[in-house]
């Protein structure tokens, strides 16, 4: 225990000296980071914008109020279709995560060696390239609409969902895989009576979970003409027709407590 | 058990959902709404068609990725994105920890829970484009606006986690330092910063790679960073130029994960 005597007396310090002085290193080599980046970013403000925004956002923040109530006939379809991009894009990659998450984890990877780093390197792209920059590539490929959205929830929920089940596979009680291996079975039998029973309620929650997170990115793929709720909320903020957009803004958040909600509540159920 | 009677018993694998009316409500359920929704995407079989041959021109147009003709250009992107993230993410934290504290049921009075949770429940509501649409219009083109973007998503995301690590700590360590006639920061930071301080390193750094992600996109509506670099280069048909971004951005964001898995390993 670090001890310090002090006028004679023993007083309890956390951390030994040496420690206690690695502590302030590292906290002032972090701050001098920070200041550094801090200056580098100042220099490319522009300050007279920054401290005229508390005016700016009241002036906005008036505009917003009230919602323009009226507008919500017009948004169910939106809203149905935001819903459905999450849904059937968790659903789509969901289905594509699986055979990569097989490939993927050390112990069902047919090999380590070629098809392992494919299949890691797949989860990494999907995962670092978010679902906008997906979707301004489909709205090129296939159009604007729908069908945009639901390819870019569902690709970049492959490496998310992958990753995952990758994980939860690689966790799996081996002896089980053993014992049913023991009874003759043959490779895809191991598959569904030792390994599936097994990561079954981690896919389900994964799934559930992906879908939350699903919801909230479909509310903006709109932006780019993948269609759902950000497509009027696009249209409104062109238009400067701030109570619509309030409306919107107030729906989405509707939404997204509703649907994190109902993914804590199934989530609770399965586990 | 006659012999004839153990024969004709089958073993079946049991269901996930035990209970049976349960399970066929729930796939009743899915079908009714896959018929609904797909029958409702309005899809332009024509437009997709006629797409596919551009998606191979557009697939070809990205290779070879082309490094060299935009070298300085991507350069200051990626280090901008990197002090926007660093910047976003030390903000954030220092923020998220009041509102996080807040919000945990065990140790926040009850108007301040409420209070914390309303402000976490907004900041995890909009996405960051969103947020980043509002804060161009705010503070301006550039590199602040993303800044600010960031600091604020991370007040959800990390707050949300804080509390919920506060709510699962050991009682038991808390009440004892308490026990010491502890003041409440005393309390706090000797009784409760311990229990949750491992955790909270490994979702920083965490966080830290969201918002390296993030900063790519906050770009598109204006936030400054690499995501501005990538539309100029979408908006300018290179898509050489934009594959060799999105190469140099999974490239980086696979370091920062190996890197941070090695440091929260080391950590915990």
């Amino acid at each position: 225990m670090a001890v310090a005597l002090r006028h004679g007396i023993k007083v309890w310090h956390r951390r030994e000296r040496g420690a206690e002085l690695a502590v302030w290193a590292g906290w002032l080599a972090g701050a001098a980071v920070l200041v550094y980046c801090w200056q580098l970013i100042s220099d490319k403000t522009i300050w007279a914008f920054v401290t005229d925004a508390p005016a700016q956002a009241a002036d906005l923040g008036a505009r917003m109020v009230p919602p323009d109530w009226g507008f919500m006939r017009e948004l169910w379809l939106p809203m149905w279709d935001t819903i459905n991009i999450a849904t059937l894009g968790t659903a789509l990659g969901v289905m594509l995560a699986l055979p990569v998450a097989w490939c993927a984890a050390r112990n069902t990877t047919p090999s380590a060696a070629l098809v392992r780093p494919m299949a890691l390197l797949v989860i990494v792209s999907s995962r670092s390239i978010n679902s906008l920059i997906w979707a301004l590539m489909l709205v090129t490929i296939i159009g604007p609409g729908v069908l945009a959205g639901i390819f870019a929830i569902g690709l970049r929920s492959v490496g998310f969902c992958a990753k995952l089940i990758y994980e939860a596979i690689e966790e799996i009680d081996e002896r089980q895989v053993e014992a049913v291996r023991a009874t003759g079975a043959t490779g895809s039998q191991v598959a569904t009576y030792a390994i599936a029973p097994q990561v079954l309620p981690a896919f389900a929650g994964i799934s559930v979970f992906r879908w939350d997170i699903n919801i909230r990115e479909s509310t903006v793929l709109g932006l780019v003409g993948a269609g759902g709720i950000g497509l009027p909320l696009n249209a409104a903020i062109t238009m400067l027709a701030w109570t619509r957009v309030s409306l919107i803004l107030l729906i989405i958040i509707a939404t997204v407590i509703v649907s994190e909600w109902v993914s804590a509540k199934v989530r609770h159920a399965i586990i | 058990m006659s012999i004839a009677a153990t024969v004709h018993r089958h073993w079946r694998k049991p269901p996930l959902i035990r209970h049976a009316w349960l399970r066929w409500a729930l796939g009743a359920g899915a079908a009714l709404y896959l018929a609904l929704a797909l029958g409702t995407i309005e899809v332009n079989w024509i437009r997709v068609w006629e797409g596919l041959p551009r998606a191979a021109r557009f697939f070809a147009a990205f290779f070879p990725p082309d490094f060299t003709s935009r070298t300085s250009e991507i350069v200051d992107g990626i280090l901008e994105s990197l002090w926007m993230t660093v910047v976003a993410t030390a903000i954030g934290i220092a923020m998220s920890i009041p509102v996080g504290v807040g919000a945990a049921k065990n140790i926040a009075p009850a108007p301040v829970y409420y209070l914390c949770r309303a402000m976490l429940a907004v900041s995890r509501s909009f996405q960051e484009i969103i947020l980043a649409i509002f804060f161009v219009k705010l503070f301006g083109f550039g590199p602040f606006a993303g800044l600010v973007t960031l600091a604020f998503a991370t007040i959800g995301f990390y707050g949300k986690l804080l509390a919920e690590d506060i709510e699962d700590m050991d009682p038991a360590q808390a009440q004892a330092v308490r026990a010491t006639g502890a003041s409440w920061l005393q309390w706090v930071n000797y009784g409760v910063q311990p229990q949750v301080m491992p955790r909270m390193i490994g979702l920083a750094l965490y966080r830290f790679d969201i918002n390296f992600r993030e900063s790519a996109v906050v770009g598109i509506v204006g936030g400054g960073g690499i995501g501005a670099t990538l539309n100029t280069a979408f908006d300018r048909y290179e898509f050489d130029s934009a594959a060799a971004i999105l190469l140099v951005i999974v490239a980086i964001v696979m370091l920062m994960e190996y890197s941070s898995g090695y440091l929260r390993r080391v950590v915990q």
